[in-house]
């Protein structure tokens, strides 16, 4: 009842605002068409009832620029657009009212080519040296293979943000770093060993994703979405078959909504393991880490065993899965998850009785629950700073609207918050894979496949283990992909990072940037 | 046949070094139950680099290319000065403990210039940072040595060392003192965990790591090398002096033979104990540091009191 009271009155409150809504009904979403005029005022309104900004995205469709961005407020998600003539696209900014639209719009700015007026901080993002300013790869005339030169171009030249004054330096680290991890960019500015700000440079992974998604058919589309980022790969295939599922009208049966769900518990599970591991060996607590590692791997080898796929890739597609778990499977299962919860206790108890590592996690990395709603901070890292926002509780879809679970919260917000935040999801996915495996019925794992109509869409959104992922597909003729685009938590958690480290010492960076854990991959596309 | 013997105890120091790093990496696998790599790996990747070309930033100097050398020759010579077999070489007459302090404070100066010469954030970083450790661990160090030269009456280590021989196994309040800040400062000095983190590949957390981080190929491995000698040189040192019982008195080749057992034995143990600590302590906060130092000097100035309040009037 609650969900559809706000918009009512929002919708009331941008009358008086004389913005023309023009409501149009989509399949399980609500879409508010808006003049181009309004959309910064839109976003002004929508601030003031404290409603989230949650994803923003354009796309070159009939010789006309469509600007989406996806809001949220008590679970419910409208998806309001603007559509733009291809001949000068500008509109007025969200970014100078939304913090957290910044990196998004300048993405859209980099790839499309459109004008955020008033944008606070309009540098260039995900362009580096690949193409020029005056390409706009996302624009259906620009080629699939580009137009690249022999070699690309160092990035140099770019534009950080400087700090004057006696004692100030300036720290560039990246994009190659001496451990094996993705690459970024970070500028520190320092006093002494104070960080005073810190700017981070990221898509050097950028790979296209958007682009190489045009024309592909479902399956090859969801084989995509694996591996948008290597960690998510449930994750990012849930919401991507999600969304197709939404614009051709198809339910998947029961059996293949729960596997699904007990797949991306799996997948939470394993991330959270090796990312509390790896929290305790950035302050050199080696032992731990070990550990913990020892653990995900037996985690990843029974994956691979039952699913076929350590990172259980490719294991959902279009209309279900095409994975089954046989009921002696289920049984072992459920022996590996007592055994992995007895492990884990007692490591975490060794790891909460070591003072030192205590000294170093709490109170470092502090993100004030302001800030972290102000960008709309999601997962682990909105949740350890007070943000509740989760999809499996707040608009739940199959299978989780038939299990009754907990989600953790806490106020704290610093590093040891977001570490023991995880230690509780682990429990909190341990029993929700004890329920779906209680829930299994013997059924079908697909569902046969529609073909939608050309221009239909859909908008898949779906819990990750980092946070919520919005995955938004439109169809063209024949069942084949007109656009593609996954939002990554990460594209939203970036920016908390570089508020985060703020007033901590530079040798406590890399610990911070280990409990917040963006992934690159998913940020850069 | 005395400066024989002791170019041979110097070698000696330089050609164990490495195993000695080899066994502590050793007993940190067992103890976070991992299979370990053998004991003489840290001789092939020695090895590996010295066979490597280094590879040197266009807009590093001179300095940059000798730094190694220096710092490994001073290393060494720090290391002629320390007993490690047998007391009463000509090459521990020469030169005191002031003088070993001393040595280590120039092989670091030239690290910290290496660090800043190539201009790169993380040099200037470890630098800095080197610099700011070792002024908060000098002086500790030398509280801790003075408590000793005070009781033996001399700042030369071989004739401390044969005093504390001669006066039998006696308990010194002033000795125990000294013993912990040693052992603090060793860690401190040497980029052990919980200062620093020889293992860690976090550029942003890295002291000692962060100094030498352009560095490749046979410089690497000779700053490798020293930093070996370092960590073999502290142990000695706290070995030798407060457990001298097993050292070399007269130089026949039994005296000799027992003296290296002797510090084989001490050695390991201590290595034991290092790998039991650093595999219970996180690595601390780098402003932690000095309060850590801190302590260490405030044992210093208790030993040096206890010594003049209990021990000097004996």
């Amino acid at each position: 009842m609650s969900a559809s009271n706000w918009t009512t009155e929002f919708l009331d409150q941008l009358l008086d605002a004389t913005i023309a809504v023009e409501q149009i009904s989509l399949p399980s979403t609500t879409l508010w068409q808006i003049e181009s005029q309004h959309w910064q005022q839109f976003a002004t309104l929508a601030i003031q009832q404290n409603i989230r900004w949650a994803a923003g995205w354009a796309e070159h469709y009939q010789e006309q620029f469509f600007i989406n961005a996806c809001f949220e407020k008590q679970g419910l998600y409208v998806l309001v657009r603007t559509i733009l003539n291809a001949v000068k696209p500008e509109l007025p900014s969200q970014a100078a009212v939304y913090p957290a639209a910044n990196r998004s719009e300048r993405h859209t700015q980099d790839m499309f080519g459109i004008n955020f007026v008033g944008h606070p901080d309009n540098r260039r993002w995900t362009r580096h040296k690949a193409w020029t300013k005056h390409h706009n790869p996302l624009r259906k005339d620009f080629p699939v293979q580009g137009e690249p030169e022999a070699v690309t171009p160092p990035d140099i030249g770019y534009p950080f943000v400087k700090a004057y004054g006696a004692g100030v330096y300036e720290i560039p680290v990246g994009p190659v770093h001496a451990g094996i991890i993705e690459p970024g960019h970070f500028r520190f500015q320092a006093v002494g060993e104070m960080i005073l700000n810190l700017e981070e440079r990221l898509g050097y992974v950028h790979k296209g994703i958007e682009k190489i998604a045009e024309g592909r058919t479902p399956e090859s589309l969801a084989r995509l979405a694996g591996r948008v980022s290597g960690d998510t790969t449930v994750g990012h295939c849930w919401a991507a078959c999600r969304a197709m599922e939404q614009a051709a009208g198809i339910e998947i049966p029961p059996r293949a909504a729960l596997i699904r769900g007990i797949l991306a518990e799996r997948e939470r599970i394993a991330n959270h393991l090796g990312d509390i591991g790896a929290i305790c060996n950035d302050v050199g607590f080696v032992f731990a880490q070990m550990q913990l590692m020892r653990l995900r791997e037996l985690w990843l080898r029974s994956q691979a065993k039952t699913f076929g796929h350590r990172l259980l890739m490719d294991c959902i597609i279009p209309g279900g899965v095409n994975c089954d778990l046989p009921e002696d499977a289920c049984l072992v299962m459920e022996q590996e998850m007592i055994r992995l919860k007895i492990e884990l206790d007692e490591i975490l108890l060794a790891v909460d009785m070591a003072s030192s590592l205590e000294d170093r996690l709490y109170t470092a990395g502090y993100l004030a629950p302001e800030i972290a709603a102000a960008f709309g901070a999601l997962g682990y890292v909105g949740r350890a700073s007070g943000q509740k926002v989760d999809v499996r509780r707040d608009a739940p879809y199959a299978p989780y609207d038939q299990v009754t679970f907990k989600v953790p919260l806490e106020k704290q917000g610093d590093i040891a918050s977001r570490f023991w935040m995880r230690s509780k999801e682990i429990d909190a996915a341990l029993k929700l894979i004890k329920q779906f495996i209680g829930l299994l019925s013997p059924g079908d794992l697909l569902a046969d496949w529609k073909t939608p109509l050309p221009g239909s869409e859909g908008l898949g959104i779906i819990e990750g283990w980092r946070g919520e992922i919005i995955a938004y597909i439109r169809f063209d003729s024949d069942s084949k992909i007109a656009r593609f685009y996954p939002r990554d938590p990460s594209a939203v958690n970036w920016p908390v990072l570089e508020k985060l480290v703020l007033n901590n010492i530079v040798p406590d960076f890399p610990v911070c940037n280990k409990s917040v854990n963006g992934s690159y991959s998913g940020n850069d596309l | 046949m005395n400066w024989l013997i002791a170019v041979i105890q110097t070698s000696l120091f330089a050609a164990l070094a490495p195993l000695l790093a080899g066994w502590i990496k050793w007993c940190k696998c067992r103890l976070q139950n991992r299979k370990a790599p053998s004991l003489f790996q840290p001789y092939r990747d020695l090895i590996k680099l010295t066979n490597k070309q280094p590879v040197v930033a266009e807009q590093a100097s001179w300095l940059f290319t000798i730094a190694p050398y220096i710092v490994f020759s001073a290393t060494v010579l720090a290391a002629s000065i320390v007993p490690l077999i047998a007391v009463d070489l000509p090459t521990s007459a020469s030169a005191d403990v002031i003088v070993m302090v001393g040595f280590f404070a120039f092989a670091r100066f030239f690290l910290a210039l290496a660090g800043l010469d190539i201009g790169t954030a993380f040099g200037g970083m470890g630098s800095s940072r080197e610099m700011t450790i070792s002024s908060l661990a000098e002086p500790a160090m030398l509280m801790a040595i003075f408590t000793l030269t005070m009781t033996a009456s001399t700042t030369n280590l071989s004739v401390a060392i044969s005093h504390v021989l001669n006066d039998g196994l006696v308990l010194r309040p002033s000795f125990v003192f000294a013993l912990f800040a040693l052992i603090i400062v060793a860690i401190a000095e040497t980029g052990r965990v919980p200062v620093d983190n020889p293992a860690t590949h976090l550029e942003l957390t890295m002291i000692h790591e962060a100094m030498i981080l352009e560095y490749s190929g046979r410089h690497l491995a000779l700053i490798e090398w020293a930093s070996q000698l370092k960590l073999m040189l502290y142990g000695v040192l706290i070995a030798n002096i407060f457990f001298p019982w097993g050292i070399a008195e007269t130089f026949s080749a039994k005296a000799l033979g027992y003296g290296l057992l002797a510090i084989f034995g001490k050695l390991t143990v201590l290595a034991i104990l290092l790998a039991v600590s650093e595999t219970l302590l996180a690595k601390m906060r780098l402003f932690r540091v000095q309060e850590y130092l801190g302590f260490a000097y405030l044992l210093g100035v208790l030993g040096l009191l206890s010594y003049i309040i209990l021990e000097a009037s004996r």
